[in-house]
């Protein structure tokens, strides 16, 4: 059992929580995950390594609450325990020979963007955030970005907060002012890496992008977390989870994250895929 | 002694075919002690008993057999586990007609001596009157890590257990037990046996540190550094599954077996109050001729699938499944389309499986493995009307520990090189299993399991100049 040590709500839909583990909290590098299963009846779901403080034993989870599991988990408090947590899993991000970073996330890849903005910052590189939003309630980590970037440029679809549009439009914007990246990371819904992608492709800039297919064992067991990279079947668990975003079929994967949708909760709307859907709406030639 | 003169087996209680068809109990119920002491009776106790070299950990079959036809069950107990620690598991799961069975006496003229289903008896009804747990043996002050819960894992913790080691086993999954929980379905294997074998290792001491990835969260050489471990036991078996690389693999409604049983076996998708979601098939096809085709498709029946198509290459004599798997897929009505291979998978506009194309082939000449190699007939493409495809076409040794551990010899297939002591090129560290075989079987894991522990034993007390 893992006992949840804290716990603060970022906005209406977005928990962070610390998770008593402390093996993992000494292992855990940047671009990692874990898998959770709150309850016996519940099912196994991956989270990032938001960030870890080996001295306490704390690992940092940062979710949105979309379905069953996510939802379960936002209703335990402090002092709760979760049956299972385990980790590190994926492999960690090769950030090392980065000198002048672009991370950009989108909505709760926000969260799992941070991590990787503030291991390149903590090692002296140049990091610009490009944080996008829908709108102002839906910021979240605004002052950790801060503290781990040279620059921070938040968007939101609104224009309700910071920049009014999309993070493809700021990112852009930065390239033709001439400011030159030897990285970009996206990390956010799934059109939006897509767009990323092809945007840097333009511009011959190195991007990595973090992939979020449906998993099971996140050990390499079960395919069921297949992605096309470069035309080759890879198992996003163990040979990823972040990838050469030029490689990446990107079509290929917000398929296979539709398998069970018609099976969850009819009722629920999932911010992150409609968001999603609307990126792809205003992006589509 | 009375000698029982019928040609065949006592036959198997099982549940009827078309009720099964729409459950997960297990469909064979087990002899009643009548009929193991009827069916023990058939044996002839061989003086050379032929039966005990088919079996891979050499069970002393006649014995053990005179023992249940003398009614003296606990005795049989006591003689089958001196070489087999998981009786219950391999009388159920064991190919006997291809091992024991396939060399007994009886089986020339008429059918062999139920063996597997003697062992099984004298294991449950071990299990359901005694159900002692066994005691933890003095510790010898030394101790061994064990990497997996399959059975090649638990085996080798039992007995290094029992010679005193402080064994601790690291699993990656929430549950020990392997391929036997979340491959081998409730219906054919139940959870609980394998839970009670576990909860044996744990009274003998054994620790079982489940949510642990070696590999991620320790490598094999902090097991040595960090905590001490004197030798370490690789059991981490051949989980990673291939695909064929056709069209359309990746369209909604492709599963691997693996993830198939794991959704319904591991995560109970079957079981309506745990969350797990699985496709709601109509018309499933399952890819391949093994036990886990057979164990995917009948899971697919059970699942509420109308009709459900095996695919396979070759024909019923030559498949890799247990012969009372296909028999039982058969009864239950899983439908063979043998002698066909998958060419494409089709989709819909909205990426979901509506078919598959399959090319007819005919049996050339036989290929290494000695079975006569499939070709493709040109032309005889057919399309089969599904919106599920399952995919059982093999798995390899997944590269995990592999990559994280220099120094540790693998073949081109990626499985672990050892010698027949189970040691591999790393001192203290050993392994077997299907990590080693790549995939094989229940018995083959444990008695790899054994030959290790006793190596390790010997490897230590050599090292602490005991020996
Ligand atoms: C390596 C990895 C790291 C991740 N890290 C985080 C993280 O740090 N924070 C976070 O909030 N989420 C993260 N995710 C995504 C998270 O695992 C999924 O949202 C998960 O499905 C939620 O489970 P659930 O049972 O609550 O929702 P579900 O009931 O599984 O799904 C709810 C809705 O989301 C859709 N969906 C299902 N799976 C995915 C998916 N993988 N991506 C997009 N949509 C999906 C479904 O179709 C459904 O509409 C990560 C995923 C991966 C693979
Ligand atoms: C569906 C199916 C049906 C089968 N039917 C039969 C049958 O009827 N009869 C028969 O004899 N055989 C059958 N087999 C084959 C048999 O189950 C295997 O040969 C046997 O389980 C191998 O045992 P093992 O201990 O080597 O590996 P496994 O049973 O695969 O166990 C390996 C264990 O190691 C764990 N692990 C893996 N990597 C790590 C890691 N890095 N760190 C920690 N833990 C790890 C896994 O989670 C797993 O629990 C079947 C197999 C399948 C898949
Ligand atoms: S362990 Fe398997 S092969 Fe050996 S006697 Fe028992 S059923 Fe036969
Ligand atoms: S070969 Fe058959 S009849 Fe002979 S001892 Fe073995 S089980 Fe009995
Ligand atoms: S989650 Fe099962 S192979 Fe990746």
């Amino acid at each position: 059992m893992y006992q949840i040590l804290s716990k603060r709500a970022l906005n209406e839909h977005v928990t962070m929580m610390e998770v008593e583990a402390p093996l993992i909290a000494k292992k855990a590098l940047p671009g990692q995950f874990i898998i959770f299963r709150v309850d016996e009846l519940g099912e196994r779901v991956p989270l990032t390594v938001a960030a870890t403080d080996p001295e306490r034993g704390a690992v940092t989870i940062i979710f949105q609450a979309v379905g069953h599991a996510t939802k379960k988990l936002q209703q335990l408090e402090v002092g709760d325990q979760i049956l299972d947590f385990v980790g590190p899993l994926g492999r960690p991000s090769d950030l090392d020979d980065a000198r002048r970073a672009v991370v950009i996330g989108g909505g709760v890849g926000n969260a799992i963007a941070y991590p990787s903005a503030r291991y390149l910052h903590e090692r002296g590189a140049v990091v610009d955030v490009i944080a996008g939003f829908r709108s102002r309630d839906l910021v979240i980590l605004e002052e950790e970005f801060r503290a781990a970037s040279t620059r921070l440029f938040i968007t939101t679809d609104d224009g309700s907060y910071g920049e009014a549009g999309f993070v493809t439009d700021k990112l852009r914007a930065l390239l033709d002012a001439g400011n030159q990246y030897d990285l970009a990371i996206a990390i956010g819904p799934v059109p939006m890496m897509k767009f990323v992608s092809k945007l840097t492709l333009e511009y011959g800039l190195r991007t990595l992008v973090s992939l979020n297919p449906i998993m099971v064992d996140g050990t390499g067991m079960c395919g069921g977390c297949r992605v096309l990279v470069g035309g080759q079947t890879r198992f996003a668990c163990v040979d990823g989870p972040e990838f050469d975003g030029h490689q990446v079929d990107f079509d290929d994967l917000m398929l296979r994250n539709r398998s069970y949708r018609e099976q969850e909760l009819e009722d629920h709307s999932c911010r992150l895929e409609q968001a999603a859907q609307k990126v792809e709406a205003q992006h589509a030639p | 002694m009375r000698r029982n003169p019928s040609l065949s087996k006592v036959p198997m209680p099982v549940q009827d075919p078309i009720q099964r068809a729409a459950n997960f109990d297990e469909v064979a119920l087990g002899y009643t002690a009548a009929m193991a002491v009827e069916e023990a009776s058939r044996c002839l106790d061989c003086r050379h008993a032929p039966c005990v070299a088919g079996c891979p950990v050499g069970v002393k079959i006649p014995d053990f057999i005179r023992q249940v036809a003398a009614e003296d069950f606990a005795a049989a107990f006591d003689t089958i586990t001196q070489s087999n620690s998981l009786p219950a598991i391999c009388g159920r799961v064991c190919p006997q007609e291809s091992q024991c069975e396939a060399r007994c006496v009886r089986g020339i003229k008429g059918e062999p001596v139920a063996i597997g289903r003697l062992e099984r008896f004298v294991a449950d009804h071990h299990r359901e009157t005694v159900g002692a747990r066994p005691e933890p043996v003095p510790a010898n002050g030394h101790s061994v890590a064990v990497i997996g819960a399959g059975p090649t894992g638990l085996s080798c913790a039992a007995d290094l257990a029992k010679l005193g080691y402080a064994v601790t086993i690291y699993e990656a999954f929430h549950t020990g037990g392997g391929v036997l929980v979340y491959g081998i379905p409730e219906f054919r294997l139940p959870e609980s046996i394998v839970r009670d074998e576990i909860a044996n290792l744990e009274a003998l001491g054994v620790k079982l540190e489940i949510n642990m990835v070696i590999g991620r969260i320790l490598t094999v050489d902090e097991l040595f550094d960090d905590f001490g471990y004197e030798a370490v036991y690789i059991g981490t078996g051949a989980g990673l599954p291939s695909f064929m690389g056709i069209e359309g693999e990746n369209l909604i409604g492709v599963y691997s077996a693996n993830e198939y049983l794991t959704r319904s076996n591991l995560m109970h998708a079957y079981d309506e109050r745990y969350d797990t979601p699985i496709r709601r098939s109509r018309r499933v096809a399952v890819i391949g001729g093994g036990n886990v085709a057979m164990d995917a498709a009948r899971t697919a029946l059970r699942l509420g699938a109308g009709e459900v198509t095996i695919v396979y290459r070759r024909s019923f004599k030559e498949m890799p499944a247990r012969i009372e798997e296909v028999h039982h897929a058969r009864e239950e009505g899983v439908r063979f389309e043998n002698l066909a291979a998958p060419v494409r998978i089709l989709g819909d506009d909205q990426g979901q499986v509506r078919g598959l194309v399959c090319v007819r082939m005919e049996l050339g000449e036989p290929d290494a493995s000695g079975r006569r190699r499939p070709v493709e007939i040109a032309g005889s493409d057919f399309e089969l009307d599904v919106d599920t495809v399952i995919i059982a076409i093999g798995t390899s040794p997944n590269p995990l520990i592999r990559n994280t551990t220099a120094g540790l010899e693998t073949n081109p297939r990626g499985c672990i090189v050892t010698a027949p002591d189970g040691s591999t090129s790393r001192p203290g560290v050993f392994a077997g299993g299907d990590a080693v075989t790549g995939s094989a079987t229940v018995i083959l894991a444990m008695g790899a399991g054994k030959t290790a522990a006793a190596s390790i034993d010997a490897y230590i007390r050599n090292k602490a100049g005991e020996a």
